[in-house]
């Protein structure tokens, strides 16, 4: 194998401007690759990191209970109804934190008081969604300390976080006193502490922070919890961890993803195409390379035929053209790796690209696959040539 | 001379195309080849010279008849062992050197050797520099064909069908490339070669003075062999 590669490394070298322009060609369709797979890898972080950045990746609620049923009578109509004068709680929540908090990949753990409420200010009135937080984990779930906009990320037992479009709507500013009427009737007066924006138009327009203990009282739950909110790294990994957790609490737990179902299949597809564009890449270089070594063998074939008639075996004169192929699929493989980084240098990580800005993550460009599966295919590519070299008959190539 | 017969041929055919429009371009060819003779094969173009040569070098096979080589039946071998028995016991120069270009003249000639054992080693390393010094081209060991004369790359081709100590050497118009100083030296050389090692040649030739330097002349017309100035079957 020594002197064959000795041999194919002649052959690589002996016309240093033909095996340039093939190096090239090669390195081109690595650099796409590399590049789509940054790019594509890019987008999909950047919709998942948008979609699942202020939501909780995993809730747990306590489950829905059944009306109970009671005997039919004969003739008479009997009517089914939920009892929603009862709020469904977990009522014994404290044990949870700690447990919850102490399991892998579980980066965050917030309990929450929640329900629906109106904002009334004056003849205006507007309809939310009320998240009663503990002031130290207001930004366990969304990171509503880095979205004030006006006022501070503070949740006295009077004070309240409003949505940026909300307080547009309402005309509030920070300071102002606003009342706020539960879904339970209960009313309270309240000041904006402070006015925040997420930047998604639901949460700005109907989210209102309060501190977990004054929504107690709001929303009648003396002693349980609506629901937990956890946060789980990495993102992917909710949907098993929220199985782990439905067996051990017993609790209904509902994953991200359950609720994003079409984020995924758009990611999917986003990636199957991808992948069709990164196969369509390495086909042309396959092509590319089984062509140059066909034309290789064409032009070498006198030389291929000596070296049968001195006694060289068809097994060394395989190994030399696909070593040859190999040589330059490594080679043009690792010189498109390089090019690529070069071109995706400037490109700033997606967390800090402007918006607007191609969302490329240089991580997820694949270097490493890219220049291995190239070498791969170089060598397929040359199997077709090499074995054609191999079955060169000396005399009639050498013309004797 | 040994009487042992190095090649033995009997009732060799060979034909080109189908069975129905079949051109027999060897005629039932009885030939023996002693170890350490230098014999020449003469005829006009087309009289088979080339063809034969092919297939005492099993770079073809005969459509009938039997080849054995130091005892070997090649008729029965398949392409790797003829191969094999190619690279060890038959040394080929050609018309044109058919150098490869990408080596030196010392890795010229170490090829044939270095491709079988897959590696260079400084043992072949010192037989090529010593094949290179015996054919007088010492001081162009590392010069590539491009860089050397035309009778210089046949010397480099003679070194190289020498590399493996072959037992029988075929040589097929070796100076019919060159002029006539040049083919006089290389003639010359496998004179030498032949008187101080011992290895056989049967060499191809138009070129009646360089028939004549050989011990023995073979004449071969459409295919037959027509004449043989030992014999066809003489024990020597």
């Amino acid at each position: 194998m020594r002197y064959a590669t000795k041999i194919a490394l002649r052959h690589f070298l002996s016309n240093p401007g033909q095996t340039a322009l093939l190096i090239s060609g090669v390195a081109l369709g690595v650099t796409v690759f590399i590049f789509m797979s940054a790019l594509i890898g890019g987008l999909a972080t950047l919709l998942t990191q948008r979609t699942v950045g202020s939501i909780a990746h995993v809730t747990l609620e306590m489950r829905e209970r059944s009306p109970g049923l009671i005997q039919p009578i004969e003739g008479a109509q009997l009517t089914v109804q939920k009892d929603l004068s009862r709020r469904e709680q977990i009522a014994v929540w404290q044990p949870f934190v700690p447990l919850m908090e102490a399991m892998p990949g579980v980066t965050a753990v917030s309990p929450q008081i929640r329900g629906s409420a109106f904002l009334m200010r004056g003849q205006a009135i507007a309809p939310v969604g009320v998240i009663g937080v503990m002031p130290d984990r207001l930004s366990a779930i969304a990171n509503i300390s880095a979205a004030i906009v006006a006022g501070e990320d503070r949740l006295p037992s009077d004070g309240i976080l409003i949505g940026k479009k909300l307080a547009e709507d309402l005309g509030l500013y920070v300071g102002q006193a606003i009342m706020v009427r539960s879904d339970r009737q209960r009313e309270r007066s309240f000041r904006v502490s402070g006015i925040f924006s997420l930047g998604i138009a639901s949460a700005d327009r109907q989210a209102v922070y309060m501190n977990f203990t004054t929504a107690r009282a709001l929303f009648d739950l003396p002693s349980g919890i609506s629901r937990f909110e956890l946060k789980i790294a990495p993102v992917t990994d909710a949907p098993r961890q929220a199985e782990i957790l439905e067996r051990s609490t017993g609790l209904k737990v509902t994953a991200w993803t359950q609720d994003n179902a079409q984020l995924f299949e758009a990611l999917a597809a986003q990636g199957r195409t991808g992948d069709i564009i990164k196969i369509f890449a390495l086909l042309t270089i396959m092509i590319g390379i089984a062509s140059a070594m066909l034309l290789s063998v064409m032009r070498r074939r006198s030389e291929i035929g000596i070296m049968r008639a001195t006694g060289v075996s068809r097994l060394f004169i395989l190994q030399v053209f696909v070593l040859e192929g190999t040589l330059i699929g490594a080679i043009g493989g690792m010189t498109g790796a390089l090019l690529a980084w070069v071109a995706l240098m400037p490109f700033p990580p997606i967390a800090q690209a402007p918006s607007g800005s191609l969302p490329i993550d240089v991580g997820q460009g694949g270097f490493v696959i890219a220049v291995l599966l190239t070498t791969l295919a170089a060598a397929l590519a040359s199997i077709i040539p090499a074995r054609r070299a191999a079955r060169v008959d000396p005399v009639e190539a050498i013309g004797q | 001379m040994s009487t042992e017969a190095l090649v033995r041929v009997r009732g060799l055919v060979k034909s080109f195309g189908s069975e129905e429009s079949a051109t027999t371009v060897l005629h039932c060819i009885d030939l023996d080849l002693f170890r350490g003779r230098l014999a020449a094969l003469q005829g006009p173009s087309g009289s088979g010279k080339s063809t034969l040569l092919n297939i005492l070098g099993t770079l073809m096979r005969p459509s009938a008849g039997e080849l054995c080589m130091m005892g070997v039946d090649l008729t029965k071998a398949d392409d790797a062992e003829l191969t094999r028995f190619r690279n060890r016991n038959i040394g080929f120069v050609f018309q044109f050197h058919h150098l490869l270009p990408d080596l030196s003249a010392q890795e010229n000639v170490m090829m044939p050797a270095a491709s079988a054992a897959g590696r260079e080693t400084a043992a072949m390393r010192a037989r090529a520099a010593a094949l290179l010094d015996a054919v007088g081209l010492s001081d162009r060991r590392l010069y590539r064909p491009a860089a050397m004369s035309g009778g210089q790359r046949q010397r480099v081709a003679v070194a190289r069908a020498l590399i493996n100590e072959p037992a029988l050497v075929l040589a097929d118009e070796p100076t019919g490339n060159l002029d006539r100083e040049s083919a006089d030296n290389v003639m010359a050389l496998l004179e030498r070669i032949n008187r101080d090692t011992g290895t056989s040649f049967l060499i191809s030739t138009h070129d009646d003075r360089i028939a004549a330097r050989c011990n023995r002349q073979i004449g071969l017309i459409d295919g037959k062999v027509v004449r043989d100035t030992e014999g066809a079957f003489s024990e020597k």
